[in-house]
């Protein structure tokens, strides 16, 4: 593991007095919640599921929030002052399309089928050869991204009080295992609504101070322009930094056409229906509501406030590149010693820094609380669901079967302690990644893009067999690694070069090879393997569940904004309108 | 759904304090006033904000968001029947 050696008087941001009581006030606030919470436990469904008795607009926060952790808002920001606007493309195109198809389509066969968590609803679609594929993987994946939450917890923590990061890293560890300890999910959704609203209040200044010292949108294009025009060598012009198509900078394409296409099909399609509809950190905040018509609200409700959030990330970072003068080196490609981690100013510190510069204590105070209690929350989130799918999954299906639900919630908390161990681990592993946000889509591609074909091809065709369900995932997988291996950059130097594709490019690439094969494969298997019963079927996939097991008979009596399709329908024409403004 | 909603887990809990509105408009709330404290009577720091009270402004929205969520969690209390639960207001 990385440990740098700096002095504690070396801080980049300076707190005072008021802000560490903004901060001590916020932890005072969860640990309060946790302890509450913790009194009304009383079986493990409640510990994992909250007992589904949340209102959808707050698994509706949640379910941004869960998603609003590191790599959201420092990698975004990240990729804002490195790339500019087409950044967007993760919130517009990368997100919204799949979280209104997740609400409107997908939703009520979680919700409907009773599942506790996604590797369930695979062993009851596919069997336990797709199950123990997935479970694992997810697992593993899990594991992985919570030591990057902790990597960029553990370097605010640095970046304040100038601690050296292993140590950083431990206390920070040992917190999130508070937290998650005292209260299970039900804390974990409240605290993650609470948590939305202090990043946006500490963002939002960030934004429009940043935004007004930089002398509003066209001081901020004239920077860029003119730093653009100064480096043409390593800065993308400033156009297609300034506007969101076609994003040439993002996917490292020459082809403006070609870019078009890897935007849409790898990133809206492949990678961010793989993303937000099988994933489980995010689904299993839906199934803590209400009804099925909540949970199927929950990710749509939840699509609204995630439009706006590129705003609050993604220009800070623009404005940071502008702004900042130590951002504003590393652009022009230069390397400047510092940064959050100690091992050199990156990208990543970009909202780091701007906060030095423009916040006022007591509102850097906020700031900080908000950048902490999202990567704290992010990792809780990682965790929680390990150790849902370590107890339910693993532990439950293929070690200890029929134990009563205690048993369980013993082998869940121990979970949580060992995967928080190993977090610190994993962490030191994420410090050795330059770009995180790289890292996590090709990780992404790996494991979410074959997942997602599998459950769509599955969920509406019901001839697809058991077989066909490993093969095809194991298959798809295996494909992204080669595309990966066979990229310039991918895989760092371990990748051979032979396709001339890097960057995020890469990773788009590698999740359409990985869809593409997982989908063929499984057509091909399942028409020399016999296919399921259908009387098994039910509620799993769409022809064989009755029409009413899949909508709220309620919901129609309820006015237009608290229907599921009628607000799915206003999301829409929102993020196409975006669209074309920027 | 409403399986797993056991009859012990109804009224007191839901009500008053744990209502997340509450908590909500009570932290932002008070995040508002020292904000605002610190906007009256602290360092303004004009440099970095390029002459404006920062602070003082922040706080001030703060305290009205705080008060909204208190308010409407004063006027639409959450009563949680033992059998189902419809969906609460929506923030859209």
């Amino acid at each position: 593991m990385a440990s740098p050696t700096v002095l504690a008087s070396d801080t980049i941001i300076s707190a005072n007095l008021i802000d560490y009581l903004i901060v001590a006030l916020y932890f005072a606030v969860v640990l309060g919640i946790g302890v509450i919470a913790r009194r009304q436990i009383s079986d493990s469904v409640d510990f994992f599921l909250s007992g589904r008795s949340l209102p959808a607009w707050v698994t509706g926060l949640a379910f941004i929030s869960a998603n609003l952790g590191a790599v959201e808002i420092m990698g975004m920001s990240a990729s804002g002052a490195q790339f500019g606007l087409p950044t967007v493309h993760y919130f517009w195109i990368g997100a919204i399309p799949a979280m209104l198809f997740l609400g409107v389509v997908m939703m009520p066969f979680y919700y409907g089928s009773k599942v506790r968590s996604v590797p369930e609803f695979m062993r009851r679609r596919f069997g336990t050869g797709a199950h123990l594929v997935n479970a694992i993987s997810f697992a593993v994946a899990q594991l992985l991204i919570a030591g990057i939450n902790l990597f960029l917890l553990g370097s605010i923590v640095h970046a304040l009080l100038g601690w050296p990061l292993w140590v950083a890293l431990i206390v920070a560890a040992a917190i999130v295992l508070s937290y998650i300890t005292l209260g299970g999910l039900s804390a974990a959704i409240y605290n993650e609504v609470l948590q939305f609203f202090v990043i946006v209040a500490g963002l939002l200044p960030l934004t429009l101070i940043g935004l007004h010292r930089i002398g509003g949108w066209g001081g901020l294009s004239d920077k860029i322009t003119e730093a653009a025009q100064a480096h043409p060598d390593v800065i993308p012009p400033a156009d297609q930094q300034l506007n969101s198509w076609p994003g040439l900078p993002l996917t490292g394409f020459d082809s403006s056409l070609l870019s078009v296409i890897g935007i849409v099909f790898g990133l809206g399609f492949v990678l961010s229906f793989g993303y937000w509809t099988t994933n489980f950190v995010e689904v299993q905040r839906a199934m803590a509501s209400n009804s099925i018509s909540a949970a199927r609200k929950t990710p749509i409700i939840g699509a609204f406030p995630k439009m706006f959030v590129p705003f609050i990330t993604i220009i800070p970072g623009m404005i940071a590149a502008g702004l900042v003068t130590e951002i504003g080196q590393v652009k022009a490609g230069q390397s400047v010693p510092g940064g959050a981690s100690g091992d050199g100013v990156a990208y990543n510190d970009a909202l780091l820094y701007l906060m030095r510069d423009v916040l006022p204590n007591g509102l850097l105070g906020l700031a900080i609380t908000g950048l902490l209690a999202a990567f704290m929350a992010g990792m809780a989130a990682n965790i929680s669901a390990f150790n849902t799918v370590l107890s339910y999954d693993l532990w439950q299906q293929y070690v200890r079967k029929d134990r009563d639900d205690h048993h369980y919630l013993v082998v869940g908390r121990v979970a949580t302690v060992v995967a928080t161990v190993i977090a610190i681990f994993t962490a030191g592993l994420a410090s050795n990644f330059s770009n995180i946000m790289n890292y996590l889509q090709v990780l992404f591609g790996f494991f979410n893009a074959p997942l997602f074909a599998t459950f769509i091809l599955g969920m509406f065709w019901k001839r697809m067999s058991a077989t066909a369900g490993w093969v095809g995932l194991v298959a798809g997988t295996v494909s992204a690694v080669v595309v990966a291996f066979l990229s310039e950059d991918a895989f760092g130097s371990w990748s051979t070069g032979t396709l001339p594709i890097s960057g995020q490019g890469a990773a788009f690439v590698a999740a359409g090879v990985a869809f593409v094969v997982d989908i063929v494969l499984s057509i091909a298997v399942s028409a020399v393997t016999p296919a399921k019963p259908v009387e098994e079927l039910r509620g799993l996939v769409y022809s064989e569940t009755p029409r009413e097991d899949l909508v709220d008979p309620d919901e129609a009596g309820h006015p237009w904004y608290q229907r599921t399709l009628p607000l799915a329908g206003v999301a829409l024409v929102l993020v196409i309108i975006l669209n074309v403004i920027f | 759904m409403s399986e797993s909603n056991s009859s012990a887990r109804t009224g007191r809990h839901t009500a008053g304090l744990l209502d997340i509105r509450n908590i909500i408009g009570g932290l932002v709330g008070v995040y508002g006033v020292i904000l605002t404290l610190m906007g009256l009577f602290g360092d303004q720091e004009s440099d970095k904000t390029g002459d404006v009270n920062a602070n003082l402004w922040a706080g001030l929205v703060m305290i009205v968001v705080g008060v909204g969520f208190v308010t409407w969690a004063r006027l639409r209390p959450v009563v949680v029947p033992a059998h189902h639960d419809r969906p609460q207001d929506d923030p859209a």
